[in-house]
């Protein structure tokens, strides 16, 4: 009996503040939400860019697909004749398998970490990716070549070595929530939570930080560069969660996690787009996804036609903001 | 209403009346057996019953056939309770004689054939039956020269430490079973043990002859049939195996820890094939149980319920059952650990396929040579990712190297006396190849901490599994009550969509718990 209670006792406050758990986001968000058809929308990182580029949904730019490994000679033609490019593996995940050429001089190639490398390793890397090295269950792949991402430097205390990026969860089209991804050396410089990235929140309705997590724990700073994190504000907000918000109408699933970043020359671009978005995002804004998500399910009967992703973001801003800064709430109470 | 929310809301109450209804007719499936076809609810308060088959397989080569199989009758400790044959097409003849035989003949038999002769015998310790037959006459013996000096040394050396003809009996079974004794390799050069032993007896005025035997160990498919020394002293006889050092083949009868039915009883062959080639006869047993004053006529009845289910099925399917029947009982537990506890496993399935290896040997030589062969395996496979091979050739080289790993360690427990290591084939080697692929990646991708997390979550996960379908309790449940199926089935989908928090949630969740 008493374990019952104190079951009772931790799972109560979560409930009441709408935490979701996985199994609920599985069978009533996912399962309900997502086509199983729509899935290679987003599973095919190809696809995706494709798909984005009809419907005008900025990303970087396509500079070519290498499809065999007959075709890893083209690698000259494909590349910028100066500048960076990033190479990644289609069906990739978690950020398997890219790397990140920041100058070249047609025979030897500068890594991100300022490792020069010659041409031979960047084609083996190329072939083993073909090969499915990086790809799910290892079935063969393909190769997209991309222009660099410029991230404002403005911002690169607030991240290790990596690109810092933002995850908008969107439900039937509205955002609900945000967070940015900033990578640590303990994340080796991925943004990826699980391997101890941070997740910061965002407010929906400013752009700015609310809280912070890394490991699930809540963070003040960041660990490396010692930089405040609740000083974080998302430039051209608007215009970003505008871009989340026009995903559904590209992939059509409802339950979306759409991973964006922003470019200093090009503005907020969308990286990837995920079908299982995970939970953690709960954790960096402090609060449950389950009411804000209700309140949209609750929202399909009242408006009787469809409106467009600029209306929906105005309305998740209104709904959603976030007034109080749980940055502060430590420090006033020492 | 969006047709999306109606597509929501119709599994839901469908589902609720899909577990409702299987809730309901497997409780009344369970209820049905145990008082109508009276299984009691637990196993001790049952009648044991051994049901063993015969399978007899030659190829006919075209002219008339007959087939004589010895049958086994009523001996101590066991009553003959039933018998049936299946043999189509062929006449069937019984010959009752001092050896009960079935005679099976054919005009024209073409191809390969297959006979069987099913008999249920009833455990009764207590029930003694008259002496079996005549004791043997005692041959004359004559050895060879070289032989002579080494028997004689034999029979003096055992009466020395011998009281009476048994006492005498285990005492040459021990000296031909030793591996040093000189005089005893000498005669098992040129004879089998049964024979050496069969003529050392006679040599020293004992009557004995040679018996063909079954041990009954449950579930057990494809055994032969085993020689044995029967040795009378008076009305009284016992059974020596001088070819094992095994010490329950010195017992008879159903009390013994290895039960052993006699087959045949006369030292003559247990199966004469004439117009056939390639033939062998092969043994299957399961031990059941039915409540101790129901008679087996009334559960025999022509039940069409009865008669579709599975303990309608020959001897050998149904031992297969028996495990297999299990198999939704482990399904639940990794569903459960899944859904309730948020387990991270290696593999979803995986576990079971462990714990089902686990059920052939012990738990804990299961869960070390686990770790042995696994451990051993990600340091190969580490060498391997040097060669950089494409995936579905690197497993391929996992499994040739995983099977490698079993052999050695077979060999190498054999020779340190480690008898269960020698079981360790019973692990399922694909599993093991690929999950020793998913570690070694998830130790590149995510670093040691999660392959230590997904291999405690995998072993505790088979563990638990092995430890349900390890009760005895259980498998007689899950093989005589098959309701259980059904509500095992209602069980997995109800946690299939329950919606709560996971144990490991509640832990992962506890920042949001205490703030404001």
């Amino acid at each position: 009996m008493k374990f019952v209670d104190i079951l009772q006792q931790w799972s109560r406050p979560l409930r009441d503040k709408g935490v979701m758990g996985l199994n609920e986001r599985n069978i009533s968000y996912i399962n309900r939400y997502n086509s199983r058809h729509l899935y290679p929308r987003v599973d095919d990182k190809l696809k995706t860019k494709l798909l984005a580029e009809r419907y005008r949904i900025n990303t970087p730019e396509l500079l070519g697909v290498i499809r065999s490994h007959g075709e890893i000679k083209r690698l000259a033609e494909v590349q910028p004749a100066q500048g960076g490019f990033a190479i990644k593996p289609s069906k990739g995940s978690g950020g398997k398998g890219i790397l990140v050429i920041q100058q070249h001089d047609g025979e030897r190639y500068q890594k991100a970490s300022g490792e020069w490398i010659d041409r031979s390793r960047v084609e083996r890397h190329l072939s083993n990716l073909i090969s499915g090295l990086y790809s799910l269950g290892g079935s063969p792949d393909v190769a997209i070549i991309e222009r660099l991402i410029n991230f404002d430097p403005a911002y690169s205390d607030f991240t290790f070595e990596g690109v810092p990026d933002i995850r908008v969860i969107v439900f039937k089209g509205y955002p609900v929530m945000a967070m940015m991804r900033l990578s640590t050396k303990s994340s080796d410089g991925k943004a990826n939570l699980h391997q101890g990235a941070i997740g910061v929140g965002l407010d929906l309705a400013s752009g700015k930080a609310t809280r912070a997590v890394q490991h699930d724990r809540p963070v003040m700073e960041h660990p490396d560069t010692g930089q405040a994190l609740s000083e974080l504000i998302i430039p051209d907000w608007q215009h970003l969660l505008t871009l989340a918000a026009s995903c559904y109408d590209m992939a059509g699933l409802g339950y979306l996690g759409a991973d964006l970043v922003l470019d200093k020359d090009y503005g907020p671009q969308l990286l990837e787009l995920n079908a299982r978005p995970g939970l953690a995002i709960q954790l960096a804004n402090g609060c449950g996804l389950k009411p804000r998500l209700a309140l949209v399910e609750s929202l399909d009967e009242e408006t009787p036609d469809r409106p467009d992703a600029a209306d929906r973001v105005a309305w998740a801003q209104k709904q959603f903001s976030t007034p109080e800064v749980a940055f502060e709430l430590p420090v006033a109470t020492v | 209403m969006k047709p999306e929310q109606i597509h929501a809301k119709r599994p839901k109450s469908l589902l609720k009346w899909i577990i409702v209804f299987l809730l309901v007719a497997g409780t009344a499936y369970t209820l049905y057996r145990h008082y109508i076809h009276g299984i009691a609810w637990w196993p001790d308060t049952r009648q044991e019953l051994w049901d063993v088959e015969a399978r007899v397989e030659f190829d006919a080569t075209g002219g008339p056939v007959h087939v004589k199989l010895a049958l086994p009758a009523s001996q101590p400790g066991f009553i003959l309770q039933s018998e049936h044959t299946a043999s189509p097409g062929y006449g069937l003849g019984f010959d009752e004689g001092r050896q009960r035989y079935a005679d099976w003949t054919l005009r024209n038999g073409q191809g390969s054939q297959l006979l069987y002769y099913r008999a249920q015998f009833r455990v009764d310790p207590q029930r003694r039956i008259p002496q079996l037959g005549e004791p043997p006459e005692i041959r004359p013996v004559v050895w060879s020269t070289p032989l002579k000096t080494a028997a004689a040394q034999l029979l003096a050396s055992a009466y020395q430490v011998s009281s009476d003809p048994f006492s005498f009996a285990r005492a040459l079974a021990q000296r031909l079973q030793n591996p040093d004794n000189q005089n005893a390799r000498l005669l098992l050069s040129e004879l089998s043990p049964v024979e050496a032993m069969l003529r050392l007896l006679n040599q020293a005025d004992f009557h004995a002859r040679e018996v063909h035997g079954l041990r009954l160990e449950d579930g057990r498919r494809r055994q032969p049939v085993q020689s044995l020394v029967q040795v009378f002293s008076g009305n009284e006889w016992r059974l020596f195996d001088p070819s094992s050092s095994q010490p329950s083949a010195t017992t008879s009868g159903s009390d013994a820890k290895v039960p052993l039915l006699l087959w045949e009883q006369l030292g003559g062959p247990v199966l004469e094939v004439v117009g056939g080639k390639n033939s062998s006869v092969t043994f299957s047993m399961l031990k059941t149980s039915e409540p101790a004053t129901a008679s087996s006529n009334t559960r025999m009845a022509s039940d069409a319920l009865l008669s579709l289910s599975i303990h309608s099925l020959p001897i050998a399917e149904q031992s297969v059952f028996k495990t297999l029947l299990l198999l939704p009982l482990g399904a639940l537990i990794v569903v459960a650990l899944r859904v309730l506890v948020g387990l991270k496993t290696s593999g979803t399935f995986m576990p079971v396929l462990i714990a089902l290896a686990f059920l052939q040997m012990s738990i804990l030589t299961g869960l070390i040579t686990f770790l042995l062969v696994v451990g051993a395996g990600l340091l190969l496979r580490q060498t391997l990712a040097n060669l950089n091979l494409l995936l579905v050739a690197r497993v391929s080289a996992v499994i040739v190297c995983v099977v490698g790993l079993v052999s050695l360690f077979s060999v190498l427990s054999f020779h340190l006396d480690i008898e269960s290591g020698l079981k360790m084939t019973f692990f399922p080697m694909i599993i093991l190849a690929w999950t020793i692929e998913r570690m070694s990646i998830l130790w590149e991708e995510e670093g040691p901490h999660e392959v230590l997390v997904q291999g405690f979550g995998s072993l505790m996960t088979a563990t638990l599994a092995w430890a349900a379908m390890d009760l005895s309790v259980m498998r007689y449940w899950m093989f005589n009550f098959l309701g259980l199926q059904l509500i095992v089935l209602a069980l997995i989908l109800m946690l299939g969509s329950y919606t709560g928090y996971r144990l490991s949630e509640l832990r992962r969740f506890a920042p949001l718990r205490n703030n404001d």
